[in-house]
């Protein structure tokens, strides 16, 4: 066991534990940002270096600081270290340094991306980063690829995370992908553009932590947020059949996997769940995913009567408190709008 | 109580001259009569215009560039901030060709605006990261029919040979962003230049 403190906070946990994974023990603000790094799959990590911390003590035996910030997905503790996040304003600058290179050759086109809305660069360029860009050049141009009939990567806008390529590694057999070329030239190849045709090649939608990646069946049919997530089942043969489907009145318009708070996918679904089964009726759906409610997919989400109610007892009870003037009438539950 | 200017009623008797009505709409003539040599409140609409204020609010215009393609991408932020849910749009792929026709590699096939709903607040105009609403200082119709309402893309996408003046509801932030032509959304395109990546 070591003992970590990190922003303040300290825990002890099993040795071998990165940073990263005991501050997601501690939880809340003070978890890093990750762009490549995915819990399911090993040997990810390492590439976007967005989770960097300061390191501001090494261990109990050597108190020495690292000298310089430190990817918390890859670095594991040391009892007695002192980590600082957010509460080091150099590295808060750095990170921001960071979303910047990773923005540099993105083309932000949000507006047409599918990704929009539930995309961690936004995210992670909404909290850390700056707003505006000092790039002048021409950014990347890439021809959208089609993998398989499925599935369209847009090169323009991956960010090198890795996932996908470790995805296809451990998920499937054989190697269907990999990464062509170095440095600024580098981009995300099935090589010869071989189609994949595996049965949980969908997946890599779901691990793309930008729009490169996007569901073909989806292209284009709605926002995110004009949109209903449900957690439902199926009886399946080839996965566990736990999935979200996306609703827009009674048609399904997508199925993805469900995700915990770091957007990272419980279970592996299969291509035949994700991209065939479109109808209400082959699903049954449990309850409504919760979605946070500063995310832009929780407008006119409602997940239950009594915590909507609950929402509105406490607003109605905190404008009381501000005296706001709304006239005697207004403020009276018996009072029906 | 409701309202604090609620009076009792008093039933009083009525005087001699309240009974016999005559000084009552004597009175009332005399109002008449005076407003006609008063100004008029009433203007002949539509030959007569009054002034409009420059930041005037009214019918929506959906953009074009300056090649005459629509700038609308149909990323649905006018409809998430929309706060009458007044606006609905679908989305449509851009074909091999139609790079003069839409800006964009994704265009809205379908764009309407219930202006029955719209309460022309211009928190479209504002959401809009491509420049293509417009609240305009054109008033909107009343209609015979609550159909005729619904403005579809042929009432809201300015005619390519008539362009819509806008230049009076944009910033001095915006026009100084447009300043700069090396961002994609400045670009100007000729013909030859278009963008035709997919």
């Amino acid at each position: 066991m070591a003992k970590v403190t990190i922003d303040g906070h300290t825990i002890e946990v099993p040795t071998g534990t990165t940073i990263l994974e005991a501050a997601r023990m501690i939880g809340g603000p003070i978890v890093p940002p990750a762009m490549c790094y995915y819990s399911k799959l090993k040997t990810t990590g390492g590439y976007c270096r967005t989770c960097i911390v300061k390191v501001s003590k090494g261990s109990e035996k050597d108190p020495r600081p690292m000298p310089k910030p430190v990817a918390s997905c890859r670095t594991t503790v040391m009892d007695g270290m002192e980590v600082q996040n957010i509460t080091s304003p150099d590295l808060l600058e750095a990170r921001a340094g960071v979303v910047e290179f990773l923005l540099l050759n993105h083309p932000l086109d949000c507006p047409i991306c599918d990704q929009a809305g539930e995309c961690h660069l936004q995210d992670l360029g909404y909290e850390n980063g700056k707003s505006k860009t000092r790039y002048e050049f021409d950014r990347r141009e890439f021809e959208p690829i089609e993998i398989g009939d499925k599935i369209k990567l847009h090169m323009k806008r991956c960010i090198h995370c890795f996932r996908c390529v470790k995805l296809a590694e451990q998920l499937t057999p054989e190697r269907f992908q990999g990464m062509l070329n170095r440095g600024d030239h580098s981009e995300i190849s099935t090589y010869i553009k071989h189609a994949i045709d595996n049965e949980f090649s969908g997946n890599m939608i779901d691990v793309c932590p930008v729009g490169a990646l996007t569901d073909k069946t989806f292209r284009f049919k709605s926002r995110v947020w004009f949109v209903n997530p449900e957690d439902a089942h199926r009886n399946c043969s080839k996965c566990a059949g736990k999935a979200r489907i996306w609703l827009k009145g009674e048609e399904v318009l997508r199925v993805t996997a469900r995700k915990d708070k770091y957007g990272e996918a419980i279970d592996w679904i299969c291509n035949e769940c994700r991209f065939d089964k479109k109808k209400t009726s082959d699903w049954v759906i449990e309850k409504p995913t919760h979605i946070d409610r500063h995310s832009v997919i929780s407008m006119n989400h409602y997940e239950s009567l009594k915590d909507l109610k609950q929402d509105v007892d406490k607003q109605q009870k905190q404008l009381v408190n501000k005296k706001v003037n709304l006239g005697q009438g207004a403020l009276n539950p018996n009072n029906s709008i | 109580m409701l309202t604090n200017r609620s009076q009792a009623v008093a039933k009083k008797e009525m005087t001699l001259a309240e009974r016999l009505y005559l000084p009552a709409i004597l009175h009332g003539l005399k109002i008449t009569v005076s407003h006609f040599f008063k100004k008029k409140v009433t203007i002949k609409y539509p030959e007569e215009k009054r002034e409009f204020s420059k930041v005037y609010r009214g019918t929506h215009v959906l953009k074009r560039d300056e090649i005459g393609a629509e700038r609308c991408t149909a990323c649905g932020l006018c409809a998430v901030a929309c706060p009458a849910e007044a606006i609905t749009m679908v989305a449509a792929e851009r074909k091999k060709g139609e790079e003069k026709l839409y800006r964009e590699e994704k265009y809205a096939s379908v764009y309407e605006i219930n202006m029955l709903r719209c309460i022309f607040c211009g928190l479209c105009e504002d959401a809009c990261p491509k420049e293509a609403i417009f609240l305009t200082d054109r008033i909107t119709p009343s209609t015979f029919k609550r159909g005729e309402n619904i403005y579809g893309k042929n009432k809201l996408v300015e005619p390519i040979d008539k362009p819509i003046d806008i230049s009076a509801r944009q910033t001095q932030a915006v026009l100084e962003f447009k300043k700069h032509k090396e961002f994609a959304h400045n670009k100007v395109y000729t013909e030859k230049q278009l963008p035709n990546k997919h």
